[in-house]
Order: C-alpha cells, then structure tokens, then sequence
C-alpha cells in the first residue's frame, strides 16, 4: 500500500500529463479541474506519507521486482518526502495563480507541461540511481523549456534559448560523470556505490575522483552556484509568474542531489583506499556557497525589476544553503543540515510567494509594471505594500519571520567551525546588502508616486477597494512562514531527526542493500565483465 | 589501437564540440551540442570496454560484454535527439522573434561587423 502511495507521487504526474496534453483546447474548464484535482491529491498524500511515519525508515520500492543494484530504486525518506511535499505546495500556490489570472491560457498545454515538471520534480527527489537521476533530470528540464516559453516574449526567448543551452551542456556533463563511474566503479545504484568506492583499484582513482567532482559540478549548475548561476536571473526574471513560482523549486533539486549524493555515496570513508571521501566536497561547497550569497546580494541591488531582485534572492537563498552544507565536523554536520532545512522550507515557500506578488506590481501597476521607478500608485497600494514589507523582511532574514530563525540555525552551527569568521560576515553583511536594495526597492515602488497621463499621482478612493484577484495567494505563503516560527520547536525537532537521518546513511543503504555488497561470482547477475581490465590499463 | 583511435574520436568530437558552442550564432551552437552529445555517447559505450566477439548475452560465449551500457547509449541518444530537435526548434524561434541569430539576441550592425574579427560573415 505504501508503496503504491510513493509511486503514485511519481506516476499520477505522468498520467495527467499525456491526459490533459489531449484534451488541453477542447475542454479548458476540464484541464483546468483535473490538474488542480492532481496538485491536490499530491499534496495530500505526500503530507500523508510523511506525517504518516513513512519515512521514519527508509521505504525503497524496487522496480520491476528487481533487487538493488541490479534494478533501479526509488527510495522514500524524510528528507526525499519533505521534497516531494514542497513541491506539491509550490505547484499548488503557482497553479492557482495561473488559473485565477488566467495565465495558463497564454499558449497552449500549459497543464501537460506543469504535470510533466512534476512528474520530473518528484521522480528526481525520489531516485536511489544516478542514471534514473538523469533521466528524470532530462524529463523535468524539458517540460521546463517548455514551461519557460510559456507565454512568448522576446526577451524571454532569449533568456530560454540561453536557459536550455546552459542545461544541455549540463546534460552532457552528467553524462560524462555517470559514464566515468560506471565504467571504473561497476555501478549506478547510489547505495551500492557507496559500498564500492573503497574497493576501487588504485589506478581508477584519479578517474573516480574526477567523475565525483563533475556529478557535482552537474548539481551546482542545476543549483544555481557561482560560477554557474548566471543563466537563472534572466531565467526566472522573463518567465511567466506561474512560472517563475514554481521554479523556485528547481533550484532545489541541485541542492537536494548534493545533499543525498554527498551524504550518502560520500559517506564511504574513502576512494581506492586513496582519497577520503566525508571532506572531498564539502570545503568546497562552503567558499562556493559564501561567494554565492556575496555575489548574489549584489546582484539584488543591482535589479532593476522586482522580478530580478526575487530571482537573485534565490540565488542567495542557494548561497546560503550551500554553506550550511558545506559544514562537516562531527554533530555540527546534523545541526547544519537540520538548519539548512528550515532555511530551504522557508526560501522555497516563500521566493515563491514573492514572485506572485511581482506578479501583482506586473499586471496592475500602471505603466511601469514591477520595473523598480516611480510610478502612479497601483489599486490597494496599502495592502500590497504591507505584504512587500513583509516578504522584504522575511527574505532578508530579519526578524520575527522564518528567515532569521533559519541563519540563525545555520549561523549557530558555524560557531565551531574554523572558518567561523567569514561564515558570520558573509552572511551578515550579504544580509545588510539584501535589506538596503529591498528597503530601495519598497520605497521606490510604493512610496515614490508619479502622475503619469491618465494616472493620478495619488490614489483614488476606488483605487483602494478595487479587487486585485490572486493577492490572497501570496497571504498564503506568509500563513505557512508564520506557522513555522510559531511551530518552530516541533518542526525543528522533526527536521533534528531528518537531519541524522541525513547525516548517518547507514539506515539507506540497509534499505536499499541488506545483504552488502554482492560479489561478482554470487551475484544472480553475473555478467562477464572483467574487473581485471583495469589493472594497469594493459587490456 | 582501437583504444586509442577511439579515445582521440572522443576527444575530437568534444573538444569541437566545446569550440562551437562558444560561437556567438545560434547554428554553431546547436551543432556544438549535437557533437558532444555524439563525444558522450561514445564514451558511454566504451564505459562497457571494447570487446571482440563478445555478444551481450551472459554464457552463449566465453565471454560476454556488459549489456548495461549499451542501454545506457540508447537512452541517451534518444533524450539528445528529442533535445536537439527542441533547441533547434527554440534557435528558429528566437531567430524569427529578435530578427537575427545571435545567442544573445542583440544585432550587430554592419558598419561594426568589420571590427569583430570571430564573427563569420553572414550568409
């Protein structure tokens, strides 16, 4: 039963996909029902399963019947379950927006390809197999090119033409990495990788070694790190609004394979007895990670829309995460993760939100849309203010909202770290940065008014009762921010134990391969490959 | 020898690849793609080790190649072909849409053309 739930998270996607790509233009009342209908049944058994204690032990469905590795695995735990159930959240927020502003009807198949995205979404958050990994890498970016040129636009048909280039190099990449450690390690399963990277002949090392840091190259694009975060703010700054809410979980998917990939193939001790694995990644994802979130803090203040500003936020949001990853000592690692993941609830939830709020500034600010400039005042400047406030502060980290609880977690679990110094002034002053270019940015938006013919420079009475469809979505993700500070012992306590989880990944490779390591001569596999091959590279 | 022919085709097929994707004109890039998905291919399948003589069916030989790579192969190409199809679809439609092709969109106005040397000239 169980297993059936977990895989329904990845087959009810699919399957309202190839539907709703058929009836798309014949009954747009329809699609529109059974896509929401879709989103919902998502959201209410991902939350099922997790609240449900599912992913207490890790669940691996086995496909096919076939038993890891010889058969591809999708494994069920906290950390892949609290995925799938943000992305159903975020797919929620941004599909009713587009149904309330009408926005899926700027071009055709909207609902096929957002089904499409999640069938990607959570296939990729539910893989134990790195080529499975890619493949549903593939699904989702392609529904995404679609999804992104959503709507027309010349400059978003050259910000996708730069998207989609950027990801097919990226492709190719992983291919290589995959390739590299098949071909020297024998294997794709994640968990039998890990059991296999300390018996790698010694020669194969640099080879191993070198695949390892190209898979993470592979996720810091999809992630959105520097070097490698330049194709997201014209991405995510010229997509649709629907759009553009729900690829701040796109991000997300680079993150959540560095987490797992590092945690768990990782977590090996060592390469061929060469290499020691639990540090290889890690410094290097924290001086990525606090060049990111420097680099990014600039890059808000330098937005010239709000659109921009908000993709930059991402950008930040990824910075910062990444340097919570980054921290491996000891229990230190656990409190990191526990606070990355605050974090990453809080900025997912709520980048998204404030991107439906530009959404907002877009459509009903007269003449300047979210472009950051004086302007005449938009119809319930007050309200939307209030809320632009609000989402200023929580982004930024400032308190009483999630943002601040979330680097402060981070920030307490970089007290020991030796690195402590600069940990705390990128964060602090990259967070100065932010609110400076935010605190511009609201009062330039809101407060500096400008007649413009037609436009009265001050607001009219009707101005403010005028309806504006679509605000009461952007309450939501403030709703969900609030509860979790209100909430915040038993959720942190739950993300505590997630943490460990994470952090000690003997319980995903039990599930994943109870009897260990299968030799060549048990192996009911047995194919006639000969390890032998490598050895001195004499064959 | 057939190690190294194939290694140095890899190499060949990527590093030209790597070359036009630089290009500043949507074609050159396109077909940059193309090559080194064609380079990648071929490096999955020798991930398998180059064999003579060994079918990929376990025991109708002494020998036998890894079936697993060659799956992989085939699903790469597939996902490269759909893709290549797309990109080339997007490169039309960006063409159409900014009036020109190159990946940035922007236009270079002839007078200027002379000064950029790597730029080939149009046909």
């Amino acid at each position: 039963m169980t297993a059936n739930l977990i895989s329904l998270l990845v087959l009810l996607p699919v399957a309202l996909a190839a539907i709703l790509a058929m009836i798309d233009r014949r009954a747009p009342g329809l699609t529109r029902t059974i896509s929401l209908a879709g989103v919902a049944v998502l959201l209410v058994v991902s939350l099922g399963l997790l609240f449900g204690g599912h992913g207490n032990t890790p669940q691996v469905i086995e496909l096919g019947g076939w038993a890891a590795p010889f058969g591809i695995v999708w494994v069920f735990d906290r950390l892949s379950g609290l995925m799938v159930v943000l992305t159903s959240i975020v797919a929620m927020l941004s599909l009713i927006y587009a149904v309330r502003r009408d926005e899926d009807s700027a071009g055709p198949h909207f609902h096929a390809l957002f089904q499409a995205q999640l069938f990607g979404l959570n296939g990729a958050f539910l893989t134990g197999d790195l080529f499975n990994l890619f493949v549903f890498f593939e699904v989702l970016l392609l529904a995404s090119y679609g999804l992104l040129l959503h709507g027309e636009g010349r400059k978003r048909t050259r910000a996708g033409f730069h998207y989609v280039v950027v990801n097919l190099i990226g492709s190719t990449l992983f291919l290589f990495a995959v390739g590299a450690l098949y071909g020297t390690v024998g294997s794709l399963n994640l968990a039998d990788i890990t059991l296999k990277l300390p018996q790698v002949a010694p020669d194969a090392v640099p080879l191993v070694t070198t695949a390892i840091f190209l898979l993470f190259v592979v996720f810091l694009i999809k992630g959105a790190a520097f070097p490698l975060y330049l194709w997201l703010p014209g991405a995510y700054g010229h997509a649709s609004i629907p759009v553009a809410a729900l690829f701040a979980i796109m991000t997300k998917v680079g993150l959540y394979s560095v987490l797992r990939v590092d945690s768990v193939m990782l977590s090996g001790n060592s390469v061929g007895g060469l290499v020691e694995t639990t540090a290889l990644i890690a410094p290097w994802l924290l001086w990525l990670g606090l060049i990111t979130l420097l680099l990014a803090a600039l890059g808000v203040v330098a937005g010239r829309f709000l659109r921009r500003q908000v993709a930059y936020l991402i950008v930040a949001s990824v910075g910062t995460i990444l340097i919570a990853l980054g921290l491996v000592t000891g229990s230190e690692r656990e409190l990191a993760i526990s606070g990355a993941l605050f974090y990453w609830i809080h900025t997912t939830v709520l980048s998204a939100g404030f991107f439906l709020l530009a959404g907002l500034l877009m459509r009903h600010r007269p003449d300047a849309g979210d472009g950051i400039v004086a302007a005449p005042p938009m119809p319930r400047a007050v309200l939307v203010g209030s809320l632009f406030f609000a989402y200023a502060i929580a982004m930024t980290g400032l308190p009483p909202l999630t943002g601040f609880f979330g680097k402060v977690m981070i920030l307490a679990a970089a007290l020991d770290s030796p690195l402590m110094a600069p940990i705390f002034a990128v964060v602090l002053v990259s967070g100065l940065i932010m609110v400076i270019a935010l605190a511009r940015a609201g009062s330039r938006l809101f407060y500096q008014s400008q007649a413009t013919p037609g436009h009265p420079a001050h607001p009219t009475p009707a101005d403010a009762r005028k309806p504006l469809p679509g605000v009461s979505l952007t309450v939501a993700p403030l709703v969900i921010a609030a509860a979790m500070v209100v909430g915040a012992q038993p959720l942190s306590q739950w993300l505590d134990t997630t943490a460990k989880q994470v952090a000690t990944p003997s319980g995903y490779l039990d599930a994943v391969m109870p009897d260990g390591i299968l030799s060549p001569d048990t192996a009911p596999g047995k194919f006639g490959r000969d390890y032998e091959d490598y050895e001195g590279g004499k064959h | 020898m057939t190690n190294l022919a194939i290694s140095l085709l890899i190499g060949v097929l990527t590093g030209a690849g790597v070359y036009l994707v630089l290009r500043a004109q949507t074609f050159p890039v396109v077909l940059g793609l193309t090559l080194m998905s064609y380079g990648v291919n071929l490096f999955l399948f020798t991930m398998g080790r180059l064999h003579t003589a060994a079918p990929a069916v376990v025991g109708a030989t002494d020998k036998s190649a890894d079936a697993l790579p060659q799956a992989l192969v085939l699903t790469a190409i597939v996902i490269a072909f759909a893709m290549t199809a797309f990109v080339i679809v997007l490169a039309l439609k960006s063409r159409a849409a900014l009036g020109n092709d190159h990946v940035d969109g922007t236009h270079i106005p002839q007078a200027n053309r002379v000064m950029d040397r790597h730029e080939e000239p149009r046909a």
